[in-house]
Parts: C-alpha cells; structure tokens; sequence
C-alpha cells in the first residue's frame, strides 16, 4: 500500500513540474515568434521571470521524493540514461542562465544571443522529456541486478536492441513539442495584451490542430508498442477517466480559446497534460521501468521501492512540506498576478 | 583504481566544487542582506536599502548560477553513483527530498519578491522575504549537510539479511551531532566569504574614492561580522569538527596531520611535506608536543599516527589531504589576523582612510574561497576509502554500466560549460560593482 501511495505522489509531482514548468519552456519555444521587440521580449520574460526558478523546483523536489521513495529506480533510470539526463542537465543551466543574463547587458548581440538560447534549449528540453516518457513506455532491456546502459540511437527501431531515440521516442518527443508550445502560447496569451498577445493566440490555434492529431497518432502507436497498455485499461476500466480528462482538456482548449478565456484555455491544457501524464502512468502501473524482453525483470512499483520504514515517516515530514510548499507556490503566483505591466519594479 | 571510477570521482569532485563556489556567497550575503533590510527598518535610513538592493542584484547573479549549477548535483547520485543510490537513497532521500521541499521552495519563492516585489510588498513585506531567502538558503545547507554527515558519521539504520542499508531511526538522521558541527562550521565559512566580498568591495570604493558612503557601510559590516565569523570558525566550531574526526575517523585525523607514527605527545605540524613512501614529513615546522593537546585537549597525550592502521584503511591520498587541510587552517587563522586588525582599526575610526589595510582588504577578498574548497576537500578526501563510513567503499558505489568514455565526454561537457558560466558570471558582477549602488537605483526589469 505505501509503495502504491507514494507512487502516485511522484507521479502527481511529475504533473504538477509538467504544468508549471511546461509553460516556461513554451514560453522559450514561442517568444521569438510571438514577441518581435525589445519590450514585447521583456513582456514574455517578465511573466516567468519570477516564477521559473520555483517551478523547476517541482522537478527538484519530484527526483528528491522519487530517490529516496524508489532507490532502485532512481539509480537505474539515472545511470541507465546516463547520456540524455547530462543534456537535459546541460539544456537546463542554459536556460537559466538565457532567463537571468539577458537583461545585464544592453546591447544588440548581448539580448538576441540569450533569446536564441532560450528558445533553442526549450525547444530541446521539451522534445527531450517527451523522448524520455516515450522510453518509459517502449521499456528498456534491464538485466537481472536491475541496471542497464542504452546508447543515444540504434537503429531507430523500438525492437529488442532499442537506443533512446527510434522512431516511436522521437515521435512522442514531438507530440510533447507541440504540447507544451502550445500551453506556453496560451500562457504568453494569458499575461500579455495587444499585439503580443494576438500572436500568441495564434499560434496557440496552429499548435491545437498538431496536438489534437498527434494526440491520435501517439496514442495508437503507444497501445502497439506497449501491449501491457491495453491489458491494464481493460482490467481496470475506472482508469478511463484519465484519457477522459486529457480529452476534456483538448475540447477546453478549443472553446475557451474560441471564447477569448485565455486563462481557462491556460488550465484546459494543464488538464490535457495531466490526463495524458496520468493515463500513461495509469498504463504502465504496476511496472514503473518495463523490461524489454523478460517481463520478470521489470522494476515494479513493489520491487523498487524503499523499505516500508521509510514510507511511513516520509509521511511525516512529506505532508507538512508539500502543504508548505503549495503554500508559497499559491502566494508568489498570487503576487504576481494579472497581466504583465512593464514599469513596476524589477532588475 | 580503475580509470572509469577515478571519473567519476572526478565528475563529482568537480562539479560540486564549482557549484559550492556560489552557494557560499548565498549562505553569506543572505545575512549580510537580511541585516541591511533590518538596519533600514530601523533606522529608517533609505541608505540602507539602496545598499540592499545593490547586494540583491550581486546576489540575483550568483543565485541564479548556484541554481543551475545545484541541479546536476542532485542527479549525479543517480547518474554516476547508482551502486551507492541504490544501496543508500532510502536514508539520504529522505534529507535530500527534504531539501526540495522545505528550502528550495522557500528559497525561490522568495527571492523572486525579494528581487521583483519591493514595489508591491509592504517595508516589512520586503524585510520578510530577505529573512525568508536567508533561512532558506541556511536550511538547505543544513538539510544537505546532514546528508555529507550522514555518509561521514553513519547512524539510525540497521543492516537487513543480504547487508542492505535500512533505515531505523529518521529522526536520528537529522540531529546528527556531526551535522550540527558541521552545519556551524560551514555557515560560518559562507559567512567569511560573504563578508571578505562585502568588505572587499567597500575597501575598493574607499581606495577609488567613489561611492564612499556605501564603502563605509560595507567595510564595516563585513569587518564587525566578518570577525566574528572568523572567530567561530575556528573556535568552537572548527576544533569540534577536529575532535568529531579524532574520534569518529583516527586514521583520516592522522593524514590530515601528516602524523605518521604513534606517539605520547606528538608534536603539531605547522609546515611541511609529506612524503608518504618513506612515510615521514619532509622539511617540517612544527609545534612541539602541540598535537595530543589540540586532539586530546591534554597535554602528553598520545596520538596514534597512521602506522596504528592497517593500510588499505588509509586515505588513498594522504599528501593532497594533508595540504587542504593546512591551507585551510593557515588561512582560518590569516583571516582571524586580518579581520581582528581592521577591526581594531574600525573602532580607533581609523579604517576608512588606512590605505594599506583597505588593500590587505581588497586583496583577501578571493581567500575565503581557497578555504571552503580546501576544507571541503579535507573532508571528503579524509572519508576515504569509504564512501559511507565503515560501510560502504568508494570502490563499490559507481555507476557499473556507465563507462569511462562516456564519464569523460560529459565531465569535460561541464568543465566547457562551466568555464563559459563563470567568465560571464564574473563579467555581470564586474558590471554591477563598477556601475555601483545608487539612491532608488530606477527599476529597468527583464
Ligand atoms: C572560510 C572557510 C573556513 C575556515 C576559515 C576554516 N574552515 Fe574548516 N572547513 C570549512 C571551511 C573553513 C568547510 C568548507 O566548511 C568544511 C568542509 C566540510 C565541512 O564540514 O566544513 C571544513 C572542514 C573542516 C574539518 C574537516 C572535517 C572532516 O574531515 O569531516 C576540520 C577538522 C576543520 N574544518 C577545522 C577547522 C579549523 C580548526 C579551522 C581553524 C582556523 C578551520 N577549520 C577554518
Ligand atoms: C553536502 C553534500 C555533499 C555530499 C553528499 C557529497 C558527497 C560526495 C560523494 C558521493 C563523492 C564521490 C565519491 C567519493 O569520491 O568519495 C564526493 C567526493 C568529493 N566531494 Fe563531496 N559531497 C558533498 C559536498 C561537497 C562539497 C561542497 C565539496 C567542495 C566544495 C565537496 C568536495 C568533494 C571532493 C573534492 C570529492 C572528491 C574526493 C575524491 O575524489 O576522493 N563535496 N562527495
Ligand atoms: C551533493 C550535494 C548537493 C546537491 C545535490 C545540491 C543540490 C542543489 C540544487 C538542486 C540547487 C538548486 C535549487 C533551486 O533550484 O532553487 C541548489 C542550490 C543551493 N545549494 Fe546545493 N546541492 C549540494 C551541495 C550543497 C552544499 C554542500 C550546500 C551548503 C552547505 C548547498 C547549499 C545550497 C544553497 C544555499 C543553494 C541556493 C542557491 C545558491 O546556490 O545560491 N548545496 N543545490
């Protein structure tokens, strides 16, 4: 029981660091198309200028819950994708580094460099994370003490001898792409008037037809390349509620975004992104790591988690952290809310 | 050692060290910044807060390189050392989880009020998240120092049937008498830096005659607080973290020292090369009988040197171990010497305009950061051969699948990155101290 509790905390962090710094990494992906000046950029920058570096935190906190709760996946997905983690690690500083820097130097090479930065390692943050779900999905060849090494590519095939990036991987790295331009528009909607706002919307709209295909797409490969998929909606089919709210975020998105809402359109895609999160951990549930070939070898929800000792004071000191945590969370959003004014204050 | 894990060790050394560069400024310029807030408060003098937020733009720069720099930490446990993960993440998860959610939050949460809301906070509003960005850089370094202890002090776990680590007693875990020692030594190491830079910088205005006001303040308070700190580093927080190592790891104690043979009343090496083939200290300089005191607190005592261990026990680099350690020292004591005469200056109000000080002042500024590094690496040098204490070697705790080639590809990914961070880190900083405070410095934003 404790396992399954606390594999469903990781997973609800692992959402929650989607959503929120889903829509910083949108934000890169869209801003040197939908913020042309030197104040429509800063616009775009202001409204995650202060939230970024807490958003992140949700992926801190997530990887701290997941070592200490599941050791043994930790250490075998960490090393096991030894390659892809150090550039996510690498993508990562240098959007940190785009965000804070940019504004200490006025000049005309200075600013665009870090904007070209900022786009460019959002853009592969995002196809990289969607390759990494692809991966937990396909499943990768674990031998018997639970370890495994896969090289960047092969053969691009998700077969028996599989690298991180086939077809199937890059696939859902794109799908994740668009899904998160997507909700980075809609953010970029939400906080900014005008001109820059207009274009946000618009590419919102071009991103909602690739997402609602790729939506399609993904989820036929996935069931192909996965059989357990099936077998798990199948036995337990109360589990249909999570595709039903990823499909209910999709519609939101439309008809919000028809109505001009640009904040519910902002939470229907969070809705989208959690239900389809959700209902691909659903899938995958008991296994948390497939092994591809030898099923037995699959890390498990059971066979990878910490002594039930820990569970049990991890309670202890988890539930008055994480209500802290919202805590803070709910108050800086609060404080900086409403659309983005460029004179009040700042560095 | 094989190549792959002389990597690793490599990879992690470095990285940490580079990312332990900026923290130390955060844990020292978070209270530096937190009493400039209260002077404010108090004195109702803006001074004061044009002072803090000519600080909190220093401090922005180096917070954000401390950020992206803390990350890759957090996942190397996983990356590279995925024996030791698996082995141990069920205890030092819990204080490293811990860190996620009880100071990073608070930390990031705050800093961006701190940075952005002086507008829209009340003065107390604002004062509060200085406190807040303060504490929480503070509990972050408790909560990971409490991790290092743990891997140096092992205690509340229990070995299952197949000698896995199990956790027993989480509580235990955080009241770690070594981390509490070690938490206070290391604060007051940031703090040193903290004010070493404060100083540095105020004597660099009084010396270019520019922005003397704020020189003043600046030299004052990273002298008053700055001797303070350096007092407490070395006592009682220093010696304690001595004695924890005299009783918890003799053998590392002995290294550090360069003390190679048993002896009643050894003498205490000041200077000196250790040679440790023909084991023994070359060209030493030493305190006669001064080492059974410092250790034993007696004089006459004796002091068991390395010959009292067996050799695959020993710290499998004696000479670098050593040399940190006396680096470390040598300069705790500079400092104190330092800072105890510009304080006696500051209160003969002679400080100011006492040119030769000021640039003792400025030139020192950098030292602080030779210290924390070598005192980091006393530590974890002194901790081999063991990875966890008495329970797991270093030997046993690397990635087994993750090959030297790739280990080197992305360690010297992070020597280019990191080389090109710091060059445009420093020039930031440089920008702003040339640039310099100014009264309601006017708000430019991203
Ligand atoms: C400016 C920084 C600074 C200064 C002036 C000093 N230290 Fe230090 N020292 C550190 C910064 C530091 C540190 C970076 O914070 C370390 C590394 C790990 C730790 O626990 O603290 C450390 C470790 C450390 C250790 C190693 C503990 C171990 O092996 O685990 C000892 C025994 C001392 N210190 C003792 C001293 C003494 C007797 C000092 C007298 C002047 C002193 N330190 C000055
Ligand atoms: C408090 C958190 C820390 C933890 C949990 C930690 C843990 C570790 C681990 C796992 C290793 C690799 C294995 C080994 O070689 O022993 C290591 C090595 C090392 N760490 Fe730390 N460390 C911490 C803080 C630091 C800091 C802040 C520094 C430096 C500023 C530092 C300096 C080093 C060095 C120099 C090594 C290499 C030792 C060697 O190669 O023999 N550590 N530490
Ligand atoms: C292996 C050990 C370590 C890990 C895994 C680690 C991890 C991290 C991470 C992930 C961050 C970024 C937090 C954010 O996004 O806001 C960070 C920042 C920070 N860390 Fe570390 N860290 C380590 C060692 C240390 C040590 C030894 C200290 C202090 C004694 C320390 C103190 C801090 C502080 C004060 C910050 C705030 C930001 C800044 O650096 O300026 N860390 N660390």
């Amino acid at each position: 029981m404790l396992p399954v509790i606390w594999f469903c905390i990781v997973a609800v962090m692992i959402a929650i660091y989607v959503v929120l710094d889903g829509f910083d990494l949108g934000a890169g992906i869209v801003h040197l198309g939908v913020a042309r000046t030197e104040n429509e950029r800063r616009a775009v920058l202001k409204s995650i200028g202060p939230v970024w570096d807490g958003n992140e935190v949700w992926l801190l906190a997530a990887g701290g819950t997941l070592y200490f709760a599941f050791p043994a996946l930790y250490a075998s997905s960490f090393s096991g994708f030894y390659l892809p983690l150090m550039m996510v690690l690498w993508l990562l500083i240098l959007r940190g580094a785009s965000v804070e820097f940019r504004s200490h130097f006025d000049n005309r090479v200075w600013k665009p460099l870090w904007d070209v930065v900022f786009c460019f390692a959002s853009a592969l943050l995002a196809i990289f994370f969607g390759a990494a779900l692809g991966n937990v999905v396909r499943g990768v060849p674990l031998d018997s003490s639970g370890d495994f090494f896969l090289p960047l590519w092969t053969n691009w095939q998700p077969g028996p001898n599989p690298g991180i990036l086939d077809w199937y991987t890059v696939t859902v790295g794109l799908f994740a792409f668009l899904t998160l331009a997507q909700h980075g528009a809609l953010w970029v909607a939400y906080k900014t008037k005008d001109e820059v706002r207009a274009r946000a919307r618009n590419v919102a709209r071009f991103a909602w037809f690739g997402v609602g295909l790729m939506t399609m797409l993904v989820t036929v490969l996935s069931f192909r390349i996965q059989p357990a998929l099936a077998a798990s909606f199948h036995s337990m089919p109360a589990g249909y509620v999570f595709p039903a709210l990823a499909l209910a975020g999709l519609v939101g998105v439309f008809l919000f975004w028809r109505r001009q809402h640009d904040l519910r359109a902002f939470l229907a895609s969070s809705l989208f992104i959690i239900g389809m999160l959700t209902s691909l951990v659903f899938g995958v549930f008991p296994n948390v790591l497939p092994s591809i070939g030898d099923p037995a070898l699959s890390l498990t929800v059971q066979n990878a988690a910490a002594p039930e000792y820990g569970l049990r004071v991890g309670l202890l000191w988890f539930i008055p952290g994480i209500i802290l945590a919202v805590g803070y969370n709910t108050f800086l959003y609060r404080k900086f809310a409403g659309k983005i004014n460029l004179d009040d204050g700042g560095h | 050692m094989d190549s792959a894990l002389a990597l690793h060790r490599f990879h992690f050394a470095f990285t940490i060290t580079f990312h332990y560069l900026f923290v130390q400024l955060t844990l020292g310029l978070g209270l530096l910044i937190f009493i400039l807030k209260s002077m404010a408060l108090k004195t109702g003098n803006e001074h004061y807060n044009d002072a803090a937020r000519f600080w909190a733009k220093i401090f922005a720069v180096n917070f954000a390189l401390g950020v992206v720099t803390g990350i890759p930490m957090e996942f190397q446990f996983g990356t590279n050392w995925s024996r030791f993960s698996k082995a141990a993440g069920g205890v030092i998860g819990h204080t490293l989880a811990m860190e996620g959610l009880y100071s990073f939050f608070l930390e990031s949460s705050f800093l961006g009020l701190l940075i952005f809301g002086e507008k829209i906070l009340s003065k107390w509003g604002h004062w509060f998240a200085a406190l807040a960005v303060w504490v929480g850089s503070w509990l972050s370094g408790y909560l990971i120092i409490a991790t290092d202890a743990w891997m140096q002090h092992p205690l509340g776990y229990a070995l299952g049937p197949n000698g896995e680590i199990l956790l027993t007693d989480w509580f235990s875990l955080l009241v770690n008498e070594w981390a509490f020692w070690q938490f206070w030594h290391t604060m007051m190491g940031g703090v040193l830096t903290g004010c070493f830079i404060m100083a540095g910088i105020g004597a660099f205005y009084l010396l270019l005659h520019r922005h003397e006001e704020y020189g003043r303040t600046f030299v004052r308070l990273g002298v008053t607080v700055g001797l303070a700190a350096a007092l407490l580093a070395a006592f009682p927080t220093g010696d304690q973290q001595g004695m924890l190592v005299a009783r918890h790891q003799p053998v590392a104690l002995a290294a550090m020292e360069g003390h190679f043979e048993t002896a009643a009343s050894p003498d205490m090496a000041i200077m000196g090369q250790p040679d440790v083939n023909k084991r023994r200290l070359d060209n030493p300089f030493v305190l006669p009988g001064a080492l059974g005191f410092i250790v034993h607190k007696r004089w006459g005592a004796e002091v068991r040197g390395l010959d009292g261990f067996p050799q695959d026990q020993w710290p499998d680099n004696i000479a670098l171990l050593y040399y940190s350690f006396h680096v470390m020292v040598g300069l705790g004591t500079i400092f104190i010497g330092i800072m105890g005469l510009a304080g006696l200056f500051l209160w003969l109000k002679r400080l100011y305009t006492f040119r030769p000080l000021l640039w003792a002042l400025l030139l020192a500024s950098p030292l602080p950061y030779v210290a924390n590094t070598a005192g980091w690496m006393t530590a974890e040098l002194g901790r081999q051969p063991w990875l966890i204490y008495g329970l797991m070697r270093t030997t046993e705790g690397a990635s087994p699948h993750v090959s030297s080639g790739n280990t080197l590809f992305t360690l010297l990914g992070f020597m280019g990155l990191y080389t090109v961070l710091a060059m445009l880190g420093l020039l930031m900083i440089w920008r702003e101290i040339d640039h310099g405070p100014a009264p309601q410095e006017k708000a430019t934003g991203y």
